[in-house]
């Protein structure tokens, strides 16, 4: 029999395997993707599939020589941020009036928002193209930032209003008894208390917008295109390329995972602060 | 000057009205506490008076200079909050300074009046502390050092020691005590605790469903309560109810009959009742005696008995099932189930006609209705 302190451990070291698995798994495909780019075209094909190989740089040599990555990158920065600016200007304030001045149809609107998203993007997609082709916004950067907004902003606003639904009323009604207007009250008060989970919202609107593929696919060709499009360029009429498609996924995965590492610890905490409180 | 009129406020949530046509003067310098049962709109009407709700009509007047729709911040109003309210991202110091920073008042002069609330509240030692690294206590002290530095014309508290344990609660009823006479400053308190509105009240009001049942000094309200309700909601325990008719009435005196049985004679003004109806005794715990049962008219049984030590609380039954609570002696022993007597203090009892509303006592002061 085992005493209950052993039974705790061995729970935990199970637990701890089972974390492990799950991590393995859903990081599997990267780390392929990251090998493979590192192999010669054969290499990649090559069944039963090669762990051990010699590698190469050369698939990022054709790619630096073939297609300019820092243009594309340009533009997906250009697009991710601009768009997450917009998006927090307009859902910090909607959150607010929302969470502070619930109506009726507060509760109404927030669900219709979000589903929006529900809605198949290819249901809308012709209209939105005619829209942006008479409007001169095919394949620019402000076309993209503006979709992207739209898009991005029902999680945001249901982000953001959920973080602010945890603030005590209280502290905003002392704010305005001490003379704080509308604006101090969200700029002195409202936006400090939130900013772990302000700083999640950004992050969660970045990653989106930097691999959103389906927009950017469509109304962009080339002066606009982010590196979304540029990785789809490779799997190209000339036939597959798996190991140049890899390095070029990998050029374009790679700002996002490392700005996603270094603000891992926002990212959790921001995520899970309505599960904990 | 800080005196506080308010006229015919009512207030309606959602089609309901809350606030029924409320009015109120308070003095300058007076501490006036709101008392009243759970959701009868205390925090409301406290609420109305600080702004932070809309009024739906009547008026409010500080100073004869009408507030009712001024913005809260206008009206030279502070306000302590049950939760205390503390900005979690700001010190002790910016927290109490705030309100001075918005206004764009002097440094020198914030942190003159920053420290003098700090030594007042004994909070120098934590003024560069964020309040999650604060005790219940001085969380609240904090919360009153920020109305403090304001110098309000009025201070409102809304339960402001509920979520304190029930030591620090005694500690800072007697501070607040305190800092009233220190500040002699107007202030209004909503509380639940009768202890706290007995203690700190100048003035007690107690109100009922959205309305004011009486206004007045701890004391008047528990040697001559207006009404039923509010017979039963000052002091603790209750006092208790008994059902009786009258059996003969006259300008000087009244005759009853407790349907429990015994017959007794009260010293009041009868001249308003008819022989035959329905009326309402009170008795208070602290105003029965116990005696024994075999000379005594009144019988009941005993239920239970709470010994607290310098009293003994004794729930006992009449024989038409109503309650009663007596205050006996620590030394008191009962044997449960046993027959007793009682012995109401007769001077000391509470009529009632058919509606609730309360003979009048020999010595009872105007209420102004
Ligand atoms: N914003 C609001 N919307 C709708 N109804 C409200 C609102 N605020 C208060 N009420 C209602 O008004 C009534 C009075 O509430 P209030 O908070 O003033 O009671 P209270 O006397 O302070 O009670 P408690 O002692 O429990 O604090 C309650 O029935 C409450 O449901
Ligand atoms: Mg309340």
């Amino acid at each position: 029999m085992l005493s209950l302190k052993q039974a705790r451990q061995l729970q935990t070291v199970l637990l701890g395997l089972l974390a492990w698995g799950v991590a393995l798994l859903i990081f599997f495909p990267i780390f392929w993707m990251v090998l493979t780019s590192f192999k010669t075209e054969i290499d990649a094909f090559s069944t039963p599939p090669q762990l051990f190989f010699s590698p190469t740089l050369e698939n990022y040599l054709q790619i630096d020589s073939r297609s300019d990555y820092f243009h594309f990158a340009w533009n997906s920065v250009v697009v991710s941020f601009g768009s997450t600016l917009f998006g927090m200007l307009l859902a910090v304030p909607a959150a607010y009036s929302m969470a502070f001045f619930e109506s009726k149809r507060t509760k109404s609107t927030l669900l219709w928002m979000l589903s929006t998203k529900m809605l198949p993007p290819v249901g809308v997609l012709v209209p939105i193209y005619l829209l942006f082709k008479d409007s001169g916004l095919l394949d620019t950067k402000v076309g993209l930032v503006i979709i992207y907004t739209l898009i991005n902003l029902p999680i945001m606003v249901w982000m953001i209003y959920t973080y602010f639904k945890e603030i005590p009323k209280d502290i905003l009604e002392a704010a305005r008894l001490d003379g704080a207007t509308a604006t101090q009250e969200i700029t002195q008060v409202l936006l400090p208390i939130s900013k772990g989970g302000l700083a999640s919202t950004v992050l969660l609107s970045l990653i989106l917008s930097w691999n959103e593929a389906f927009w950017s696919l469509n109304l962009t060709a080339s002066s606009a295109a982010p590196l979304t499009a540029l990785v789809a360029s490779y799997s190209s009429p000339e036939g597959l390329f798996w190991a140049k498609l890899s390095a070029v996924s990998t050029l374009a995965c790679a700002p996002i995972l490392i700005f996603g590492w270094l603000s891992q610890k926002q990212l959790v905490r921001g995520l899970s602060f309505g599960a904990v409180k | 000057m800080s005196d506080l009129k308010i006229r015919n406020l009512k207030k309606v949530f959602e089609g309901l009205e809350i606030i029924k046509g409320v009015n109120l003067d308070i003095n300058d310098h007076e501490f006036v506490v709101f008392v009243g049962p759970s959701g009868c709109g205390k925090s409301t009407l406290l609420r109305l008076i600080a702004g932070l709700e809309e009024v739906t009509s009547g008026s409010i007047y500080l100073d004869d200079r009408e507030i009712t729709d001024l913005a809260p911040a206008k009206r030279d109003l502070a306000m302590v909050f049950q939760s205390y309210a503390l900005y979690p991202h700001k010190t002790v110091r910016k927290n109490m300074s705030f309100a001075l920073d918005l206004a764009g008042v002097d440094k020198a002069v914030i942190d003159q009046k920053v420290n003098d609330a700090a030594r007042i509240l004994e909070l120098d030692h934590l003024l560069d502390r964020k309040p999650k690294a604060l005790s219940g206590g001085q969380r609240q002290r904090v919360a009153i050092g920020r109305a403090i530095v304001r110098q309000p014309k009025v201070f409102l508290f809304d339960e402001p020691l509920s979520n304190l344990d029930a030591a620090l609660r005694v500690q800072m009823r007697l501070e607040l005590a305190r800092l009233h006479q220190e500040l002699n400053a107007t202030m209004i308190y909503v509380t639940h605790d009768q202890v706290e509105a007995m203690t700190l009240a100048d003035k007690v009001v107690v109100l009922n469903g959205g309305r004011i049942e009486q206004v007045g000094s701890p004391l008047e309200l528990y040697h001559y309560p207006v009404n039923q309700f509010v017979a039963g909601f000052i002091g603790t325990p209750k006092m208790a109810f008994l059902k009786a008719r009258v059996k003969g009435a006259s300008p000087h005196s009244v005759s009853l009959t407790l349907e429990c049985g015994p017959e007794y004679t009260l010293e009041l003004d009868g001249s308003q009742l008819n022989v035959g109806e329905e009326v309402t005794l009170g008795v208070r715990p602290e105003h029965i005696q116990v005696t024994q049962s075999a000379d005594s008219p009144f019988k009941v049984h005993l239920d239970v008995a709470e010994h607290l030590g310098a009293d003994t609380y004794c729930y006992v039954k009449a024989s038409t099932g109503e309650t009663l609570t007596v205050r006996a002696p620590g030394d008191f022993e009962p044997g449960l189930g046993d027959q007793v007597g009682l012995q109401p203090d007769l001077a000391r009892c509470h009529l009632f006609d058919g509606q609730g509303v309360a003979i009048p006592k020999p010595g009872a002061p105007a209420q102004a209705a």
